[in-house]
């Protein structure tokens, strides 16, 4: 009897699994909108809509969109690194005759399929990071992600005065290469005056050495651990990290969640007065923990820009304008980074708390 | 510690000693007594592990160092009990780390927007956890859909219906809040012991003797094991399934508890790997996905195990990649040794 069950239970299970891909892949492209009647439809898609950063660049990039009466779709992905939801999603917006995709990308497995719109006619703009390589995408409106590490090192450099760093290195995945992860490390370690030893790898760094940011010393990694870009991640890695060596006076934060779960873990070794975290991000909620002092620094940066230009060049495009530029001397269009500190750092530029908080992006909760 | 009855020497396994003395062996000892234990590699792996890492760096031996691995493991070891429960069945749960960062977000949103009082908040934090397994269970009972299927889609919903909810905020409570008391601790001589370890083990100690000691305990071995037997024995298969689901409902709640306690309040992106990591404790425990095999210390010894190798690594400055490729070696080594004791009975 078992025999005869076997293969219908299969045939069952196989036929469910079915429907339920097929219901997930078709649920990425719902509320999309038809760009019949001149209109100009434009895709954006998300690395997740998980992350603030990511639900600012859709309220902003729909505000703009109504403002240029664009219609506007959008998608993302159901975590980070889910590269198969964008793909359907690209393939979706080539179907729907979408004048140009705005795209955040989980990875390189996307990339044949920006190809495939590039040719069929439409402007691909990559938002936030760049994709590998680089010309997958038209252009490419991001921060530089290497800069905002680097202000964050910079500062750490000059807040240390020529003591000892012992750094933790809270980075986001070990289990994926993902360009913002190598970008804004290897930045941090490049504004301390430390080689990163590689341009492609996280980790590849001298143990130990001497730093050249600010009056320059000595310095020591204490760990590189993966995050996730998560608070309960956060808050493991930098556990690890002071079992590993209780004397780390430096942590460099992939992100903000990742730098509030550090915070935690350094409040319950009550070690918070002795460490500076540096992080990365820009929201509302970070910049108010660089106020409460949670955060040494926070290097922010501004989603919400990014989108609303994206939609705006490819409106301006499809009405006959011309096609948007690089920065110079960089291949993408920057849309600015600025360091926020609660105390202005000698040698870095610094931004004010206030100042921060009329840019920051996100509720403040 | 197991149901199924120890078997000592079955008539076929005496006919194939007779053709080979290989029931002698101690291959074949060994085999038996992981039949009847199988808590006793992951205990072998986790003890070998503590003595590498305490060699390779003393400090991984230290008691703040032994306190936090503990800590990591609060949340993983309270989910991987209703992981157990399930499997147990014969059955699989790809939702329950979904479900635990939806209940943990709605209490300390609850909390911090409405300000729910602490008991109301968990109490919802249960309701929602159990609602959600009600979910699962009838659709694997009811409609009869494999639990992969059903625990697929609803990873899925659940995980949107956080997101949605969340609008990707995070929540961080007020120190002091309800909702925070696992992420307290109080020492014993060096050890830092958190509230919500405390916690974990008290759900350990409470499901694992309602497992061993109670009817619905060994139902549940003798439907996981063989369903079929089981009705024709009297026993109601789809009432003590869906009791599987609804149980694990509330460890799920309190794991729910245990996170908010470690990312103090709340963060829509925690616990991203939980639903696998919970899995993966449960069969590194030895647990057999074939159901009605397993014990429940041996999830919580699986998921000691996978954080004692995350810290031991990091603590032996290995790279961080290695640490995926250690557990995903210890999840085929435990499957492997799994397939071998089963042999006992084939």
């Amino acid at each position: 009897m078992k025999f005869h069950q076997a293969p219908r239970t299969l045939l069952a299970l196989t036929a469910v699994s079915a429907v339920a891909f097929g219901a997930t892949a078709c649920g990425s492209a719902a509320g999309s909108s038809s760009s019949s009647g001149g209109t100009v439809g434009v895709t954006l898609i998300l690395k997740t809509l998980s992350n603030p950063y990511f639900v600012t660049m859709e309220n902003d990039a729909k505000a703009e969109a109504a403002k240029d009466g664009v219609s506007l779709t959008v998608a993302a992905g159901t975590s980070d690194g889910d590269t198969q939801t964008q793909i359907t999603a690209i393939d979706d917006a080539i179907s729907r005759g979408d004048k140009g995709i705005l795209i955040t990308t989980n990875g390189n497995a996307v990339n044949a399929a920006l190809n495939q719109a590039k040719q069929a006619g439409l402007y691909v703009i990559a938002l936030d990071t760049a994709p590998t390589p680089a010309n997958v995408a038209d252009i490419t409106y991001a921060t530089d992600n290497t800069a905002a590490g680097k202000l964050d090192g910079q500062a750490a450099a000059a807040t240390l005065g020529g003591k000892k760093a012992v750094i933790a290195m809270l980075d986001l995945y070990n289990n994926q290469v993902v360009s913002v992860d190598i970008d804004r490390d290897h930045g941090f370690l490049q504004g301390m005056g430390i080689d990163p030893g590689s341009t492609t790898q996280n980790g590849q760094e001298a143990k130990s050495g001497t730093y050249t940011g600010g009056t320059g010393g000595s310095y020591q990694i204490a760990c590189q651990q993966p995050t996730q870009g998560a608070i309960d991640g956060g808050r493991t890695a930098m556990e690890d990290c002071l079992s590993a060596n209780p004397n780390i006076n430096v942590v460099y934060a992939i992100n903000e969640p990742a730098a509030e779960g550090a915070y935690a873990a350094l409040q319950a070794a009550g070690k918070t007065s002795s460490v500076k975290i540096y992080a990365i991000d820009g929201s509302c909620q970070g910049v108010g923990y660089v106020s409460s002092g949670e955060f040494a620094a926070d290097a922010v940066q501004y989603p919400g820009k990014m989108a609303s230009l994206g939609v705006d060049s490819i409106a301006k495009l499809a009405k006959g304008g011309s096609k948007p530029s690089t920065s110079s001397g960089l291949d993408f269009y920057d849309t600015g980074t600025a360091l926020v500190t609660a105390s202005p750092v000698s040698g870095v530029t610094t931004e004010t708390v206030a100042q921060g908080k009329a840019a920051c992006w996100g509720s403040s909760s | 510690m197991t149901s199924s009855p120890a078997p000592v020497l079955e008539p076929a396994e005496t006919v194939s000693d007779l053709s080979d003395r290989r029931g002698h062996s101690p291959a074949n000892r060994l085999q038996h007594l992981l039949h009847r234990r199988p808590a006793l590699s992951p205990l072998f792996v986790l003890i070998i592990a503590v003595v590498i890492f305490s060699l390779v760096n003393a400090r991984f031996y230290s008691a703040v160092n032994l306190s936090l691995v503990a800590q990591q493991t609060a949340v993983i070891g309270a989910l991987a009990v209703g992981q157990t429960l399930i499997i147990l069945t014969a059955g699989i749960d790809l939702s329950v780390g979904a479900i635990m960062v939806l209940a943990s977000f709605i209490a300390a949103n609850l909390i911090y927007t409405d300000n729910t009082s602490v008991p109301v908040a968990l109490l919802v934090a249960v309701l929602v956890s159990v609602v959600a397994q009600a979910i699962n269970g009838l659709l694997v009972t009811r409609i009869k859909l494999p639990p992969f299927i059903v625990t697929l889609g609803t990873f899925n919903a659940f995980t949107a219906i956080t997101l949605i909810y969340a609008k990707g905020q995070t929540i961080t409570l007020n120190p002091g809040s309800g909702l925070l008391w696992t992420g307290e601790s109080f020492l014993i001589g060096n050890f830092r012991v958190t509230y919500g370890v405390v916690l974990m083990a008290v759900l350990y100690l409470v499901v694992a003797y309602a497992l061993r000691c109670t009817a619905w305990g060994r139902h549940l071995y003798a439907t996981g094991d063989d369903a079929e037997a089981a009705r024709l024995a009297g026993i109601n298969t789809k009432r003590v399934l869906l009791s599987a689901y609804l149980v694990a409902g509330l460890a799920i709640a309190v794991s729910a508890w245990i996170l908010a306690g470690r990312v103090d309040g709340a963060d829509p992106n925690s616990g991203l790997n939980a639903n696998l990591e919970s899995i993966t404790a449960v069969v590194i425990g030895g647990t057999s996905l074939f159901g009605g095999r397993g014990s429940l210390i041996g999830s919580l010894l699986g998921a000691l195990i996978v954080q004692v190798f995350d810290n031991g690594l990091a603590l032996a400055g290995v790279d961080a990649n290695y640490q995926v490729l250690a557990v995903g070696i210890l999840v085929i080594a435990a499957v492997s040794v799994d397939q071998w004791i089963r042999k006992v009975k084939a």
